[in-house]
């Protein structure tokens, strides 16, 4: 049942997105895209641009945004609520624990352990992003004739300026996609 | 109760509330405060919801945490809702397409740089296990195409065993 499947799936990203911001998107990637096919790649990455320049996390705006899209307002509310549900019980239960025992070695071991492994997974997520805009595909290739080298450009661009700077992300992905909104009106 | 302000999300949540709880309103001590937010980052799902839980809780109770979360995830629920609404027919005018197309490489810019952050912090600490992880998730996800989910289960549980051990023998390895 569709509703099932979309509790079920947000209800995993809720639960297994460690570190914050950035950290759900291999999650929904994976669930969303790869697993239930509920979104194409693009589609995905629109949502991620729509949702840095919307208030509130990008978990949430996932769900509400995929479950209105596949299955209306009900879908909207039901994925939200997956999403929610579990991070919720698992914070109060941390915070009562930590009450208790002050220090959870444990806890801040397994934050430290997966810190690296959620650098891997956004870097999977970064690279298929990449390499849909440099190479209309998911996988990297490395035949001149599909390379878009605008978008390559771009990219570089950005990177540069984010790191060079420090700006807003809102604002890199606004100009990109005003300069390359721009570009690919005249090509 | 909540209003979600919260452009760009993540951390911004955290300064916000405690402007708001613990400097105008005075609900919270500021320890109090940053021991929640410690706690709400440590925790799996987003920043946000996880801060607000835990500040409705401590001055509500269960209710409190009730009215927060929904405080917390109305705004986007009803701006995201209206924008899907929208976005199928958005989508079909070449000129919106163009822009989001352009938008793509944004991200894509923005994700790298997230990453080189993250990454750099970590091999700055000069521990093997944290980089052998780093190439280990990388490997099962972007190769093997491992479901995110048993990548994240596999780690967790093996941090949690390699600080078991370590808070044995008294070493850090993570």
């Amino acid at each position: 049942m569709i509703f099932w499947q979309l509790f079920w799936s947000f209800f995993q990203i809720g639960i297994l997105s460690f570190g914050g911001g950035l950290a759900a998107i291999p999650l929904i990637q994976n669930q969303i895209v790869d697993i239930r096919g509920w979104l194409s790649i693009a589609e995905f990455t629109d949502l991620i641009a729509i949702s840095e320049m919307t208030p509130g996390p990008i978990a949430i705006n996932s769900a509400t945004f995929v479950g209105s899209t596949v299955a209306g307002p009900v879908g909207a509310i039901v994925s939200t609520l997956g999403c929610v549900l579990p991070s919720s019980l698992i914070v109060v239960t941390i915070a009562w624990l930590f009450g208790k025992y002050k220090d959870l070695y444990i806890i801040r071991g397994v934050l430290a352990g997966l810190r690296p492994a959620v650098v891997a997974l956004i870097l999977s997520a970064g690279l298929s992003i990449l390499s849909l805009s440099v190479w209309g595909e998911k996988e990297i290739s490395l035949s001149a004739d599909s390379t878009d080298f605008a978008a390559a450009a771009l990219i570089v661009i950005g990177l540069l300026i984010i790191r060079k700077f420090k700006i807003n992300p809102i604002i890199i992905i606004l100009s990109s996609g005003i300069i390359g909104g721009v570009y690919y009106l005249i090509i | 109760m909540l209003s979600a302000f919260t452009f760009g999300g993540g951390f911004v949540i955290v300064s916000l509330m405690k402007k708001r709880f613990v400097d105008k309103e005075g609900w919270i001590g500021e320890e109090e405060m940053l021991n929640l937010a410690v706690i709400a980052q440590s925790s799996p799902g987003a920043i946000a919801v996880n801060a607000s839980v835990l500040v409705g809780w401590k001055l509500l109770g269960f209710t409190g945490a009730v009215t927060a979360v929904f405080g917390t995830i109305l705004p986007p629920l009803i701006i995201l809702s209206l924008i899907s609404l929208s976005y199928k027919a958005f989508r079909e005018n070449e000129i919106v397409r163009a822009v989001l197309k352009g938008m793509m490489t944004g991200v894509a810019a923005v994700i790298i740089d997230v990453v080189i952050s993250m990454a750099g912090k970590i091999l700055k600490e000069r521990k093997l296990i944290p980089v052998v992880i780093i190439i280990g998730a990388f490997t099962a996800y972007y190769i093997f195409h491992i479901n995110v989910a048993y990548v994240i289960l596999f780690f967790g549980v093996l941090s949690a065993l390699i600080s078991l051990h370590d808070n044995k023998t008294g070493k850090r390895h993570l």
